[in-house]
């Protein structure tokens, strides 16, 4: 059974906003969370200056031996990242899924300052049910 | 100038019939909108009880407006004077006509004569909001007050209205009930036309 580690939302100045584990593997205390968010936004910045085709837009999929890591950057720069086992499917619809969860629960929500730590009830709950894997699946149809 | 041919020319403005207008509003542009409201009236106030008044007054300018439209389109300028009839017009036709769904339930107190209750699983206003919890009690439909508080005043049934998140179990949303309590005089001119 395909299974999702861990999610990360970060700014568009990297800071982590928000960092959901699904308590299988890959747990990380505050601290990790936070170095590893801004890891990947060095990383995914760096990328595409390294690419040598030119208007890359970033790291889309890292493949390792024991996870994959999913990237999905929004317009305004917000970046979706998700951590699997490796070869689970309809991660870039379940990113952008999530994504459409952002904007409707999070950006619309008058109680949120943009940047700041997402602590959006609904959000969180609608996110629980998106992530439960029979929903997974349906978003690949 | 094309499609001109087609519309009969008034002369006067005024003279031009209503239209019913487009139909539908997107529901993102109204929850962008409404949070930048909250979000404005947040600036100006100091607490929790004055942002809820301001909602509220904003409400009331609506609710106002919204009387006289739809006395105009949807009743053929007839007006209510019997208690039921306004409160099935607002549980009904103004909820249509701004949430495009009658509400869910209209009940009558048990406690108090004066109190009536429309209730709603989820406000429209609400529907993309999550109150932080250092907020308390505080609840956006405190608008919808307003609007139907602006409504009942206009119609001549003055009333005092509050909106209220009622916790069901079973369910982890509570439901939004909007508390409605007459004055003593509609009570008594109600009593009146009853005899």
């Amino acid at each position: 059974m395909a299974a999702i580690y861990s999610l990360y939302i970060i700014n568009k100045s990297g800071g982590l906003i928000f960092y959901k584990d699904c308590g299988t593997k890959g747990r990380m205390d505050t601290n990790d969370s936070l170095r590893v968010a801004s890891l990947w936004h060095s990383m995914h910045a760096i990328s595409q200056q390294l690419s040598p085709v030119n208007g890359c837009s970033g790291i889309d999929l890292l493949q390792a031996d024991t996870f994959d890591l999913h990237c999905f950057q929004s317009l305004p720069g917000t970046k979706f990242f998700v951590v699997c086992e490796p070869e689970t499917p309809h991660m870039e619809s379940l990113l952008r899924y999530i994504y459409e969860l952002y904007t409707d629960y999070v950006l619309k929500n008058p109680f949120y300052e943009i940047e700041m730590p997402i602590r959006c009830e609904l959000f969180d709950i609608n996110l629980s049910q998106a992530v439960q894997s029979d929903r997974v699946a349906l978003l690949g149809r | 100038m094309i499609g001109v041919g087609k519309m009969k020319l008034y002369s006067n403005v005024l003279d031009k019939p209503l239209s019913k207008g487009k139909q539908e509003v997107s529901l993102s542009a109204f929850a962008l909108l409404f949070s930048e409201l909250v979000q404005y009236n947040q600036t100006q106030v100091d607490n929790i009880a004055e942002l809820e008044r301001r909602l509220d007054d904003a409400g009331y300018a609506v609710g106002a407006r919204v009387l006289e439209l739809l006395c105009n389109r949807d009743k053929g300028n007839r007006r209510e004077t019997r208690l039921l009839g306004i409160l099935s017009f607002v549980h009904s036709t103004v909820w249509k006509v701004l949430f495009g769904k009658v509400a869910d339930s209209l009940e009558k107190g048990t406690e108090h004569e004066d109190e009536y209750m429309i209730s709603e699983k989820e406000l429209l206003v609400n529907r993309f909001i999550s109150i932080p919890k250092d907020m308390g009690t505080f609840n956006c439909g405190a608008f919808v007050a307003g609007i139907v508080k602006g409504v009942l005043d206009n119609a001549g049934f003055p009333a005092v209205v509050t909106a209220h998140f009622v916790p069901i179990e079973g369910q982890h949303r509570p439901r939004t009930t909007i508390l409605i309590k007459f004055a003593h005089e509609v009570l008594k001119r109600e009593a009146r036309l009853s005899q």
